[in-house]
Formats: C-alpha cells, sequence, structure tokens
C-alpha cells in the first residue's frame, strides 16, 4: 500500500475537509428544500386566488362529473357491446391517423436528431440551427396547426394527421437526439477510419446502438397521438374524437356512448402498451431467445 | 462455519453450477479457479443471494441462508460483502459517499435521501481508504479515478459494511499487473488483520497459487479440485481448464516477472 503519498498528507485533515464539504452541501439542500416548500405553499395561495371559485370548496364535487357517466352507462349497460361494435369504425380512423402521423413524425425526428447531435452532425455548425427547427416545431401546438389546416384544406383526417406528424418531428426528435448523445462514438471512429460517407456511419454505426430507446420513444408517443388524434376529432377532423364531442356534451343523455368510446380508448393504449414491450423485448434480446 | 450443500442453479436448459459441496470451518482465502463459463460467478453471486438458488442450501453456522427473505436476506447481504469485477461503484458520487454506501443496510430511505450519514461513519470511511492508501481522493468523484483506485475503493465499501465473509469476483481481471498486485495483496492483508473469510474468483492460476490458503478448481458447474496450492499439480490444472499438454501455467499469468520470458513463441495466425 505505498504507491502513493498518502503518508505525507495527515488523515486528520482529510478527515475535516470532506467533513465541512458535506456540511456545506447538507446546508444547500436544506435551503433548497425551504425554497421549494415555500414556492410551493406561495404558488397554491396566488392560484387559490386567482380561482373562480375555491378549491377546497368545489373540491368535493370533482367527481359529480364521472359519477354522473358512470352512473348513466350503468343503467344503459345491455347497450354498451352495440356501441362498442358502431364505433369501432371511427376508432379505426383514429388509430390510422395517430399511425401515419406517427410513422412519418418518427422518420422526420430521425433524420432531424442526428443532424442535431455534437459528435455525429454532418454540419457541426448547424447543429444550433437543427436545434432550434425542433423547439419551434415542438412548441406549436397541434391543435393550433390542426385549426389553420381545416380552415385550409377543410375538415377531415389529413389536416390532423399533417399536424399531429408536425408535432411529432419536434418531440421526438429531442428524445432522439438525447439518445442519441447517449450513444457510444467509437464504432462511428471505426466506420470512418474505413471511408465510410455519413450515411453509412449513422446506418452501421448509430442505428443499431440507438433503435431499441428510438423504439420505444416512438411506441409511447404513438399512444400519445392516438389520443390527440381523437382530441382532434373536436375541432373536426373525424374519428373518435367527434362522435365523443357529440356524445360527451351536458344533457344529450348520451353518457353510455361516451362511456363505451373511452372504454375503446384505454382498450387501445393497453393493447398497444402491451405490443409496445413485446416489439421492445425482441429487439433488444434478439429473437433467438435461448442465448441467455 | 460456511457450509454449502448440493448447490445448483440452472438458467433454463443449461446448469451453470451442478451440485457444489464445500465446507469452511475456519477463517481463510480462497480462490476459486476455472475457465469463463464454469460457474465460479453464479456460485458466488448465490452466497450473497444476488442470484436466486435452484436447488441445495447454504450455511453459516445455524442460519440458512437459502431461506432468507426480504430484510434477513438484505442483512445477509451487508454481512456478506461483494467485490465486482467492474468494480460496480456508483461513478457519479464521490469516493466517501460510494464507501459509506456500505452502511446502507442500517439506514433509513430518508436519511439515505438526504445523504445523512452519521460524522463517525464518515471519519471511519477516511481511515478504511486511509489504510488502503487512497485517502487523498476521497472527495473526488469515483469515475475520476483509475481502474485500481476504484476497485481499492469497492473494497473499503465492503470493509465499511464490516462483513463475516467478503466475495471477491474476478477483481484483479480489469486491472493491470501492478494494480492486480495492490488489490490481492489488500485483500489478503483483510484476511491476515481482521481475520474474515475471503472468496475469490479468480481465472490464473499462479495469483490463486501466491495468495490463496485453498485452492478450489470448477469446470462446468462442478467442483473437481478442492485442496491447498501445493496440491494443485499441472495434470490438475489441465483438467480444471480442459487443455492439452500444450497448456503451461505461465501462458495464464498475468505476473510481471513471468513477461520476461527469454523466448518467445511465434504466432501462428
Amino acid at each position: 500500500m505505498s504507491d502513493n503519498t498518502a503518508g505525507s498528507l495527515r488523515i486528520g485533515e482529510v478527515q475535516s475537509s470532506y467533513m465541512a464539504q458535506a456540511r456545506r452541501r447538507r446546508l444547500y439542500s436544506g435551503i433548497m428544500l425551504a425554497i421549494f416548500v415555500l414556492l410551493m405553499v406561495a404558488g397554491f395561495q396566488t392560484a387559490e386566488d386567482r380561482n373562480g371559485g375555491s378549491f377546497l370548496g368545489g373540491i368535493d364535487n370533482v367527481f359529480d362529473y364521472p359519477a354522473e357517466v358512470i352512473a348513466e352507462a350503468a343503467s344503459k349497460a345491455s347497450e354498451l357491446p352495440g356501441h362498442l361494435v358502431h364505433f369501432f369504425p371511427a376508432l379505426i380512423e383514429t388509430i390510422n391517423i395517430a399511425a401515419v402521423s406517427t410513422l412519418i413524425g418518427a422518420l422526420g425526428a430521425i433524420l432531424l436528431s442526428l443532424l442535431a447531435t455534437r459528435g455525429m452532425a454532418r454540419y457541426p455548425r448547424l447543429i444550433g440551427v437543427f436545434r432550434r427547427v425542433l423547439d419551434i416545431m415542438r412548441a406549436v401546438p397541434e391543435i393550433v396547426i390542426a385549426l389553420v389546416l381545416i380552415f385550409i384544406l377543410g375538415g377531415g383526417p389529413v389536416p390532423a394527421m399533417i399536424a399531429i406528424a408536425f408535432h411529432t418531428v419536434g418531440a421526438l426528435g429531442k428524445l432522439f437526439s438525447e439518445v442519441n448523445e447517449n450513444a457510444d462514438l467509437k464504432p462511428l471512429d471505426g466506420l470512418a477510419s474505413v471511408g465510410a460517407n455519413w450515411s453509412q456511419r449513422m446506418i452501421l454505426g448509430v442505428v443499431p446502438q440507438v433503435a431499441p430507446n428510438w423504439l420505444s420513444y416512438a411506441l409511447l408517443r404513438f399512444e400519445i397521438n392516438i389520443r390527440a388524434s381523437a382530441i382532434l376529432g373536436f375541432v373536426g377532423a373525424g374519428g373518435l374524437g367527434h362522435e365523443l364531442k357529440v356524445s360527451i356534451q351536458w344533457g344529450q343523455g348520451k353518457y353510455d356512448e361516451a362511456a363505451a368510446m373511452f372504454i375503446l380508448l384505454f382498450l387501445t393504449i393497453v393493447f398497444f402498451d402491451q405490443l409496445s414491450s413485446y416489439a421492445r423485448d425482441k429487439l433488444v434480446h434478439g429473437s433467438n431467445a435461448g442465448s441467455h | 462455519m460456511l457450509r454449502i450443500e448440493n448447490l445448483t442453479k440452472r438458467f433454463g436448459e443449461n446448469t451453470a453450477v451442478d451440485a457444489a459441496n464445500l465446507k469452511v470451518d475456519r477463517p481463510m482465502m480462497i480462490g476459486i479457479i476455472g475457465r469463463s463459463g464454469a460457474g465460479k460467478s453464479t456460485l458466488l453471486r448465490m452466497l450473497n443471494r444476488l442470484t436466486d438458488v435452484t436447488e441445495g442450501k447454504v450455511w453459516y453456522g445455524d442460519l440458512d441462508v437459502t431461506a432468507l427473505r426480504g430484510g434477513d436476506k438484505r442483512r445477509w447481504q451487508s454481512d456478506c460483502a461483494m467485490i465486482f469485477q467492474q468494480f460496480n461503484l456508483v461513478p457519479r458520487l464521490d469516493v466517501v459517499s460510494n464507501v459509506l454506501h456500505g452502511t446502507l443496510n442500517a439506514r433509513s430511505t430518508f436519511a439515505t435521501m438526504f445523504n445523512l450519514f452519521p460524522a463517525a461513519d464518515i471519519y471511519k470511511a477516511i481511515e478504511i481508504l486511509d489504510r488502503l492508501g487512497i485517502a487523498e481522493h476521497a472527495p473526488k468523484r469515483a469515475e475520476a479515478l483509475s481502474g485500481g483506485q476504484q476497485q481499492r475503493v469497492a473494497i473499503a465499501r465492503a470493509l465499511m459494511q464490516d462483513p463475516k465473509i467478503i466475495l471477491a469476483d474476478e477483481p484483479i481481471a480489469s486491472l493491470d499487473p501492478m494494480n492486480a498486485q495492490i488489490v490481492m495483496q489488500a485483500l489478503r492483508r483483510i484476511h491476515e488483520e481482521d481475520g474474515r473469510t475471503v472468496i475469490a474468483n479468480l481465472h490464473t492460476l499462479d495469483t490463486a497459487r501466491r495468495y490463496c490458503d485453498r485452492v478450489i478448481g470448477m469446470r462446468a458447474g462442478r467442483i473437481v479440485f478442492d485442496g491447498t496450492a501445493d496440491q494443485l499439480t499441472t495434470a490438475m490444472a489441465r483438467e480444471i481448464y480442459g487443455a492439452d499438454a500444450q497448456f503451461s501455467e505461465k501462458a495464464t499469468s498475468t505476473e510481471i516477472g513471468t513477461l520476461d520470458r527469454p523466448t518467445t513463441q511465434p504466432i501462428t495466425a
């Protein structure tokens, strides 16, 4: 144990300086905690003051609406299977919008994320530009783009698809580029050393490393997009959202239909969640399960 | 003290450890040798309960280690320290914090979240680091240290547990010969000075011969040799490693001395 100069440095000094450092760190985390609690309390009071009603006064009414929906749906439970069949085509349209826009969005996100990642970018000087492009695409809410496009192109699934794909490029591009940053750059050096061009280096050096994570983010985005595409139905993009808008309004007596659509949406999300974990498992561990 | 009876681990159709029997009746330093995939790591991981056993028992005195669950299992793990080939430290935390992790079994989640380790433990951690010759690195991040230094931090974490047994899974396989020697000497010294049992997986024969009181040879999941280093003949070593007559002990050596061979063998590609 004599490969260094520990003897010259007295252990007491190390101990006291580390203790001082530890105390300082504890003080900082104590202050941070106090600020956090203070902000939460103050923020709650500000929000409560600006509230039209009262948070604590209204909190016991929160469950009135869901209770009414469930009560009405339960009283017409026998009609539920019929509703499920009736709305299934609308669900398919909603899922189709989500699937196409996720696919197009993911392809755009792959390209932009590679261009926006340090160490991989084709044009390193333009990294900032591509990052801002992703920021802009992410910042514009899809419902705004959909409203504008519906105004120009008329109602239907195409404006919704473009709107969701646009937003997806921004959202996935950022996540993909963070995945890319964690990729090992050594294979890229190896490929560059044999004279491979940029796209070859990306396809062979980056994609195999990051594909499982890309896939799981893309599938999560697909779930989000199913919901987004249902919501865009509210503004005239068709699919399940349009039907939901009609039946969810107060006093129509159609809560049984609304309940049927919520069940359909829930089952869809569960289905794709299971599918995505299965697909991801296959991709990460390979198809030959016996190898490990 | 430590008794292993018919310990077996199967992964699907593969049997990693096949009915291993072992008895340790006094503190000693044990080296387990064998090829990669012989079941050495699985055996150690079962002793620590990182891996569940398929069949068989591990006894420590009257304690049935294989039957422990939940908090009892974690208490056993804190009594049975483990050192890994790749050190398995938390790279972004400082060295002292990593050593203090040895006391986690006695700490609550709340105290851990706010990093509230008692001052006495912090002093003790730095004393252990000093004993291993790396006290001056105490405030650095673990990832900033060299491999040999990181392995000594891992040993310090193990010592902080004040364990009854120290298991070392290929502790020197990722280190250069110089650092390997320092780490092996540290383990030997812990055994001699503290009287703790040390069980180390080693894949080189000469390390086992040099540092261990007792050598256990494993091949394809079975214990095929159990005895002192002197009893280990070249024929037995060939049997353990499944090698033919060309095998010589020096070929597996990581010692500096054996690298100065007068003649070099031509490489046939």
